[in-house]
Parts: C-alpha cells; structure tokens; sequence
C-alpha cells in the first residue's frame, strides 16, 4: 500500500489514490469537512474550478516541499501531494473567504425560492443557509433576462443560473451534440442556444438534474408541488435506450407520480443518467417496478415527509404548573 | 543618453521593410543562431542575460524556456503574446508597428531554441494594421529564406502564423489566448498544467509577449552576459515604457532598467515633466492593473531614497507603499485628475473584460464599478468605502486567473492612497461634481513616524 498518499484534512488524516482531489478526499472522510460542491461533478469530466465555493487553505504543500500554498486553492481542481496538510472548516480565512464567494453568488441572484421549483434541493439554498448574510449588502438593480424555453420539456430561469457550466459539459459528454452554452462576458454571460434553437436530445434532460440551482426546471413538473410535499420512491423499468439503465427516483404526491429523477447520491450528484423517455413520458405507477423509498438526508428539507417514523413534536410543551392543576382537576371530576 | 537596443534605428525610413532591415545589421541573430549555436546554447544565453518577462509578471524568460516539457514525437509550440490591451500599454503596437522584422527575427531564434517548427504571433483582433504589417513582413522573410522550409540552408524549418485575437482583453492571459488560439471561447484554463508541459492542442508550449521575444535577437546578437551588464540588479537590460496622460511627451520610450522615475518624468530626454506647468499628483506605474501611487511615493520610496523604474525598486515596501513595473504601461496624473473617477473608469474596464467563468470576478468587478460609480456621482455613503475594500479583498485572490487580482489592486490601492479623496467625494457631493479635490498633501514629502525612524536605526 505504499503508493497511497497521505493527507490531513483539518486534523483528520486519510490515505488515498494519487491523483485524488482534496475534495475527493474530503469526500471519503466525510461529515463537515466536505468542502461544498457548486459546479464540480464527479461525473463529468472537465468540470469545476468555477464556483469557487470549495476553496481550502493549503498549510503545507507536501512532505517534500512544506511549503504552504500562497492563495487558497479550489480543492475540486488540486490534486494531494504526500503528507499535504489542508484546513477548511478549522481556517477562519477559508470560511470568510468562502461566505464572500456566497455573498457574491447571490447578489445578481432573484432569491426567488417561494415560487422556485428547485427550493428544497437548491444547492444555492443550502448553501446560503449555511454561509449566507442574512441581508444584503447589494443595493443595485439585479441584471435580468427572460425566460426561455429550450426544448419543449425544459425551461431556463437564466435569472436563477450560477454560470456552473455543468450543464454545458453535461450536453457535451452524454449528449451526441451540444446546441446549447455560454453566450456573451463578465455578469452579462447566459447560458442559451444557439438562435434559440431547440435542445432535441434523447438524454437532454439530465441538464435539469445537474443544475444545482433553479435555472433549469422540467416543465412538466413545474409549479405542480414543493418537492418536500413528494414522497421519493426508487424504480425501475426495462428501458429501450441503449444507454439508459431505467434506474429512476420517482417523486409522488399521494397516488400521483409527479415527476421522474435520476436518482442521486450522498453528494447530490446523479448515480447514472436516464433518458428522455424515462423522465417525461412515463409517469404512471404501472410503468415501473418499485424498489423502496429513497434515502433521504435527515437534515434535507425532503426528509420531513419521509415514510420514516416520525415523532412529532410535543405539541403543549411540559409544563411543571399545568400539569399539578391538572391533576387536580382529574381529582376533582373523578370524585364527582 | 540610455542604449537603446530595440528601437535603435526606429527613426530609420523604410525600416518595416526587410532590405533596410537587414542593411542596419538585422537578422544576424538568425544566422549566428542556426549556424554557430545550439538550441541549448541560446536558451543558456536568455537564462545569462536575465531578461524578465516584459508582459507584466516579469518572470525570468530563461527559466521560463528550460521548463518546457520535451518529450519524443509531440510537436512543440511558441506563441507570442500580442494582445496588448492594457488601458495605458501600447508599446507591442509600436514595436509592431514600426520594426516588425525585430518581432519575426526574434521569433525565428525563440522557437529555434525551443524546437518549435510551427509558432503563432496572437495579434489583439483590433490591431487589424499590425496585423498586414506583419502578414507583409513574414512574406518578405519567407521570400529571403528566413522562414519556411530549411532556413538559410541548416535544415531547420518554421512556420510563422499571425492570428487575429478574439476581441477581449482576457485573451491576453496565457491560457485563455490558447483556448482562444485553438477556436474555442477565450476562457482562462485552470492552472496546473501549466502550458509548459500541456498548453496548445495539449502540447508543450511556451507564450512569451512581443518584446521579451524581440529582446531575444540583442541577447544572441551581443552574449548574454554583455546584456546583463545593462539595468540594475535583477532587472536586466532594456525595457519600453507606453507613457501616457498629462505629460509634455507622451509616447513610447526605450529606457535601461534602473533609470530614476523622478529622471523618466521631468528630463527633457524622455517625458519632459507635466503637461501645461502642472503639478504631478499620482501614477500608475505599468498599466491599468498595477496599484496608483501618490506623487510622493511615486518619486521616493518610503525610506526618503529616490525611486528606480525597475522591477525591484518599484514593488520595494510591498502594496503597502509600492506598486509594480507590470507591462510598462506609464499613466501621469496632474493635480487637476480626479482619482475616483479614474478608479472608476479602470473598474469599469475589468467589469467590461471579466469573462464570466468564475463567481468572484464575474459578479464582484460588477458590484464595484456599481459602487464606484455611486461615490463618483455623489450619491456615495462613508459605508461604500468600507463596502468597496471588502468586495476587492473577496476578489483578490479568489479567482482562477489575475484579471480579479487586476481588477481588484487599483480600487485597493486608490483607498489606500486617497481615501480623503473618496471621503471628500462624498461629504460634498454637489462640489465634487464640479470642482476637484486637487493636489492636497499628496506631493508632500513623506515624514517618518517615529517608529519607522527607529527601525531604521
């Protein structure tokens, strides 16, 4: 096992392939010291490095040269060097760092999650609840766009869109041909197609799973339901497509199913992407085969509907006083 | 009177053309090159000579040659670097412009030394002139024998393309003019690799700006030894300066390294002082990017010595007290500029330039022009000073290439200097709408504290 690297990660150490990412190794410690993930992909090549909300601090560069890394780094894009030391939540530098990042995420960002599709499982949301100021310090118009329909199944919120790019990578890499992408510069770069060409793509519905916020929703599930109010159940079908394992999340309300996912992992990111067919057209009980329900992060918002037992709260909190005159009160009546 | 080694025979008519280009002794450093040298042996001379990067890093361009990967059967590239689009850089057009030979003969030597048998000169897209300028020259050079198939008989080959530029300032950066190079959107890759080991279609290339590569052909001609004589300490040789705003003689000016900047601004050889009898009030030193200095410290370092154009002398006492050479982009400011407004325009520039890859300088440059253009029209609180410091220092860096650390240092460095300026902008938001604040203290001397005296001691 000599040809494991070793690296510490603040304060826990690990040993992992060459070549691993700091996020990567993050990832398999696990828990809090998981840098957050905005544009970075497992599954896709290429992507991350954009967002720049993973930031880490470098305190030693490796055994060899311990030096410490003069910037913070992106850890999705810096791969482990033998006895490299990093600290991300145990660095005050690193934190401030990464809610100026969130900070400036949301400044051109509607914060439109009441009628948001995506609120709920926004990665963004998380994200500002975790790191975000509670007011604003922006004080500017925010810089709009309207709505688009790329393909008849999904829309572009572009107002909701963090320039992740992974969508983009998404079309490029399971898609035979890409027609959409990044038009224009600066804070006026949309993500669009090309004279608002159609994205007609038998897999093209895997940008919506990818998005991390709500920019790209499904149409056919837009405005139907919050997502916490679904209750996720894991199927499966025989599904033609060649590439399309029919391995799905599907999302129901009562006897309805909704609407149809991939289904994601620990990190939010899709286990294997599905096809066109699996994820608009078959959305009837009868189409699938069920698995179990889905699991479900207990500090996601989703998981307050799950089929676990769930203990409500006490609604009349215990009270010393009320319960004595209640007591007497008990008395007084079974006297009588 | 400096040597000039680049522009020795500017004034020369005809001087674009090869036959009065080779008649003042021009590609000499071709055939002693190829014929009398290695490649090994040129690029030790570069590494002797110690000429710095002159695109504004100034990294050592010897160092930065013997880094390039070499391994068997992957072509090598060299690239130069001519989408100056500095605000206050124009010295590649010059150079362009006027001696495009000195470009080309460079070229031919650089990728002789690094073994690259096909280069590219990436020109700004807006340089359309330059751009026949040196289409013109490279076909006069071909016609001669200097390029193409077996040079001057030594069996080296070469091929030299001009490429228009994509029309954006970040495609001046490294990578991005790769990305840009090979077709593609000219956003900046994410470093490492560095292009030295994977950089055009994924091969070993070296980018290089126009005048570290035409300082190249001085270095093979004289030894670079003889060149290191020049300049002072590790800033070597010769360098151009783009000199601009409110000076008697604006231009470009070939000065040896080391030369004082109080000497650059007032001789008569070079600037000849502020325009119309004015007083100097502030500078930025090389090109939009690098932090402005107030009078004083432009002038004197903050021990009282006097300051040099020169790598060193000029970053000496960090950003606290200092700034940097960069590009050699020369901006004078008199007592009558306002240095909010200025800040804003350079602001407004990178939020124009930013390309939108990244979250920081994507959404960050946008907010302080914003900010900068509220102070600057007086609708500015004492908050949005604060405000501003804190949005730079989120910016800086926290990206994936300099343009937010560019967009980021002269708001920094403008608070720094001038933060009475930003104050007094907005307290009188009527009067600074009409009047300036003026030269104020910022020509004055510095006095030491008490501290500092002592440390020195």
């Amino acid at each position: 096992m000599s040809d494991l690297v070793k690296v510490t990660i603040d304060g826990i150490t690990v040993e992992v392939e060459p070549g691993t990412t700091i996020l990567n190794a993050a990832r398999q410690i696990g828990g809090d010291i998981v840098p957050p993930a905005m544009c970075y992909y497992s599954k896709l090549k290429g992507s991350g490095g954009k967002c720049r909300t993973c930031i880490v601090k470098v305190s030693k560069g490796s055994e060899k040269d311990p030096r410490p890394m003069p910037k913070l780094v992106a850890s999705c894009r810096t791969t482990v060097m033998d006895g490299m030391e990093v600290q991300n939540i145990t660095s005050p530098e690193v934190l401030e760092a990464r809610a100026g990042v969130v900070e400036i995420l949301l400044i051109n960002h509607p914060l439109d999650c009441p009628v948001c599709d995506q609120a709920g499982e926004c990665d963004l949301q998380n994200l500002s609840y975790e790191h975000g100021l509670q007011k604003t310090r922006y004080e500017f118009e925010r810089r709009t766009f309207d709505r688009i329909d790329i393909g008849d199944k999904i829309q572009l919120h572009m107002n909701r869109c963090i320039l992740c790019y992974r969508c983009v990578f998404t079309a490029d890499q399971i898609t035979d041909k890409r027609v959409h992408g990044i038009l224009n510069r600066g804070d006026h770069s949309e993500i669009s197609t090309y004279i608002q060409n159609a994205v007609d793509n038998d897999f093209s519905g895997n940008v919506i799973d990818v998005c991390p916020v709500g920019a790209l929703t499904d149409k056919t599930f837009r405005f139907k339901n919050r997502v916490w109010f679904t209750k996720p159940v894991d199927a499966h079908r025989n599904c033609n497509h060649e590439k399309c394992n029919g391995k799905v999340t599907l999302w129901y309300k009562g006897e309805d199913v909704l609407r149809v996912t991939a289904r994601k992992d620990q990190f939010g990111e899709v286990e294997e992407f599905i096809c066109n067919e699996c994820r608009f057209d078959k959305k009837k009980t009868s189409d699938w085969t069920l698995e179990h329900p889905t699991h479900i992060s207990d500090t996601s918002v989703i998981s307050s509907n799950h089929y676990e037992t769930f203990k409500p709260l006490p609604v009349i909190k215990e009270n010393p006083e009320l319960q004595a005159a209640n007591k007497i009160e008990l008395e007084k009546t079974t006297k009588f | 009177m400096g040597r000039k080694l680049l522009l020795e025979h500017i004034n020369v008519p005809g001087i674009h053309t090869l036959e009065v280009y080779r008649q003042k002794g021009g590609y000499r450093s071709v055939e002693k090159a190829l014929k009398t040298m290695t490649a090994d042996d040129v690029v030790e001379e570069v590494k002797k000579s110690g000429l710095r990067g002159r695109g504004g890093a100034g990294f050592p361009t010897g160092m930065k040659w013997s880094f390039l990967a070499k391994p068997e059967g992957v072509p090598r590239y060299l690239v130069c670097n001519g989408d100056e689009s500095e605000p206050g850089t124009f010295k590649d057009r010059y150079l362009m412009t006027h001696i495009p030979h000195a470009l080309i003969e460079g070229m031919i030597v650089s990728s002789y030394a690094l073994g690259a048998n096909t280069s590219y000169i990436y020109v700004r897209g807006e340089m359309m002139p330059q751009i026949r300028i040196l289409e013109k020259a490279i076909e006069e050079a071909k016609a001669a024998g200097l390029l193409g198939k077996n040079i001057l008989g030594t069996g080296y080959d070469l091929e030299l393309y001009v490429q228009p530029g994509g029309g954006a300032y970040i495609c001046g950066e490294e990578t991005a003019l790769l990305e840009s190079l090979e077709g593609k959107r000219g956003n900046p890759r994410i470093k490492p690799p560095f292009p030295a080991i994977a950089g055009l279609y994924g091969c070993p290339t070296v980018v290089n700006n126009v005048e570290s590569i035409a300082a190249v052909v001085p270095i093979v001609n004289d030894g670079g030894d003889e060149y290191a004589k020049i300049g002072i300490g590790r800033s070597t040789g010769t360098k151009l300066i783009s000199a601009s705003g409110n000076l008697v003689k604006p231009g470009v000016y070939e000065i040896e390294l080391g030369l004082p900047v109080e000497e650059f601004i007032y001789s008569d050889e070079y600037c000849g002082g502020i325009a119309n009898g004015k007083r100097l009030k502030a500078t930025v030193a090389g090109g939009s990017s690098v932090p402005i200095l107030p009078a004083n410290l432009t002038l004197k370092l903050a021990n009282g010595e006097p300051r040099l154009m020169s790598y060193e002398s000029l970053s000496e006492g960090g950003f606290a007290t200092g700034t940097m050479l960069g590009s050699g982009g020369f901006i004078a400011f008199d007592e009558d500029q306002c240095i909010v407004r200025n800040t804003w325009n350079f602001s407004r520039f990178y939020h124009h330039e930013s390309c939108g890859q990244c979250s920081p300088c994507r959404e960050g440059t946008g907010w302080l022009e914003k900010i900068l253009h509220k102070i600057e029209y007086g609708h500015g609180t004492l908050d949005d000073i604060d405000l501003l410091w804190d949005v730079q220092r989120k910016i800086e860096g926290n990206t994936i290439c300099p343009l937010g650390d560019a967009a980021a240092w002269p708001v920094a460095a403008a608070i720094r200097h001038f933060r009475d300026e930003f104050e007094w902008h907005i307290k009188e938001p009527v009067k600074s709408q009409t009047s300036n604040y003026g030269l104020a203290d910022y020509a004055n001397p510095i006095e030491k504290t008490p501290e500092e005296v002592k440390s020195q001691n």
